[in-house]
């Protein structure tokens, strides 16, 4: 029997809609096959177009790594800094235009090792930024050393016989410092890893979000873990999903349970309204708030 | 479509229906979109491209929701869906 089908396209999208964010004479990408770090990107994409942001008013920012990668195939104002200090660039760069969004978007190595002092103290003072911290584990681009997050027993390229050092559960780092929101989601969440990023964008104040995504070629294979698709299997199946978790409850363990969820959304004046508290404080109407209004956006 | 229960307006239901796009030079064979398609409407084919990866191929073109799942997990933005409208159809038995 012969079908009569009369079709009608909703949408002309003769483009990939990741053109509209991507530099497209840099891609195809260096990222191997079955890496999640390109997942993630899409998360990010898939926010700034629901949000109908302005891309002209966004920034983002990486350091080095992989996922460092990202901010130099993005159609932003784009800016890739130097290893680990992704942080303190974004922070000026927030303190000099606080009419723009400022993302950083870099690995767990770039953000919690060398950077670790820059994420701790722009936490501590809630700088208005949003920083996505794609985790796999190790140090990828460099050939897979053991990073500050390998999980206790995991192999790398200078742990062969398993790491034996206790590593971050940076929920818990972030959160500590000062973060007013804080969320895990693994990259194949993606759908609810992009809302997590709508609401770290929105959110007044230092927003962190972590994403655990695989690493095949060095995580996966130095660890006999399968290919970066066994990895998001893995997530599937593990993934227990605990909103308002306490941080210091997820942590994650050598191909333990992974707890995702939103673990921290609460308001704290952001460092700009301190500053402009401050000094409104001592110089009453002769101080013009700076940021606009009082440090509002 | 199966439902775990019968939607009270089945009757004015529509179910969205998507046409696949597939930049196959673009794919790195990760199998992400065959994977966790809900519907099972792709297959990572036999064909090569020009990287060796083989790209996946649209095997249940009528079953395709517009979910855009497969596009948001690609890695690789080697393949997104565009949705249509099914004026008339009658499907094949
Ligand atoms: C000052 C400095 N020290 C060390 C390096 C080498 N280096 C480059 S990337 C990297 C680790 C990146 O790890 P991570 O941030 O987790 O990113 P991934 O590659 O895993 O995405 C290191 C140590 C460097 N580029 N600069
Ligand atoms: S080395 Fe690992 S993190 Fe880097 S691109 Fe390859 S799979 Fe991704
Ligand atoms: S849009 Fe959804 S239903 Fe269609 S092929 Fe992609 S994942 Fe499957
Ligand atoms: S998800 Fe993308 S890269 Fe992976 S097999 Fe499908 S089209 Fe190819
Ligand atoms: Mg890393």
């Amino acid at each position: 029997m012969t079908t009569k089908v009369t079709e009608k396209r909703m949408q002309e999208r003769e483009e990939h809609p990741m053109e509209r964010l991507l530099r497209m004479d840099r891609i195809p990408h260096i990222w191997c096959p079955t890496c999640g770090i390109g997942t993630t990107v899409t998360a990010l994409a898939v926010a700034l177009k629901q949000l109908q942001l302005d891309l002209n008013n966004v920034a983002i920012v990486s350091g080095i790594g992989c996922t460092g990668r990202v901010a130099g195939y993005t159609k932003l104002d784009s800016f890739h800094t130097t290893h680990g200090r992704a942080i303190p660039f974004a922070l000026g760069l927030h303190i000099a235009r606080p009419d723009l969004k400022v993302i950083v978007f870099s690995g767990d190595g770039d953000l919690v090792s060398i950077g670790g002092n820059h994420l701790i103290h722009t936490a501590r003072r809630n700088v208005d930024i949003t920083v996505i911290c794609v985790n796999n584990f190790i140090y990828a681009m460099t050939g897979g050393q053991v990073a500050p997050t390998t999980p206790i027993t995991a192999r790398s390229a200078t742990s062969p016989y398993g790491n034996y050092e206790h590593p971050f559960n940076i929920p818990l780092l972030a959160a500590s410092s000062g973060a007013v929101y804080v969320a895990r989601w693994t990259a194949l969440h993606v759908r609810r890893l992009t809302v997590a990023i709508k609401e770290a964008l929105t959110k007044r104040g230092f927003s962190f979000v972590e994403v655990i995504a695989p690493c095949s070629t060095l995580y996966a294979r130095l660890n006999k873990l399968g290919s970066g698709l066994d990895l998001m299997k893995f997530y599937h199946d593990n993934s227990v999903i605990r909103h308002g978790a306490d941080p210091k409850e997820v942590n994650i363990d050598y191909q333990s349970k992974i707890a995702v969820g939103k673990f921290v959304d609460i308001e704290k004046p952001t460092y700009l309204d301190c500053l402009n508290n401050a000094y409104k404080k001592k110089f009453g109407d002769k101080y013009k708030p700076y940021g606009g209004g009082n440090g509002d956006k | 479509m199966k439902f775990w229960r019968t939607p009270l307006d089945i009757d004015k239901l529509k179910v969205p229906r998507g046409e696949l796009h597939i930049i196959k030079e673009r794919c790195k064979g990760c199998g992400f979109c065959v994977e966790y398609c809900p519907k099972g409407v792709l297959e990572l084919s036999d064909e090569f491209n020009s990287k060796g990866y083989h790209p996946p191929v649209v095997v249940k073109p009528d079953e395709c929701v517009n979910c855009d799942l497969c596009e948001m997990l690609c890695p690789d933005y080697a393949i997104y869906c565009v949705r249509v409208e099914a004026e008339e159809k009658e499907v094949i038995n």
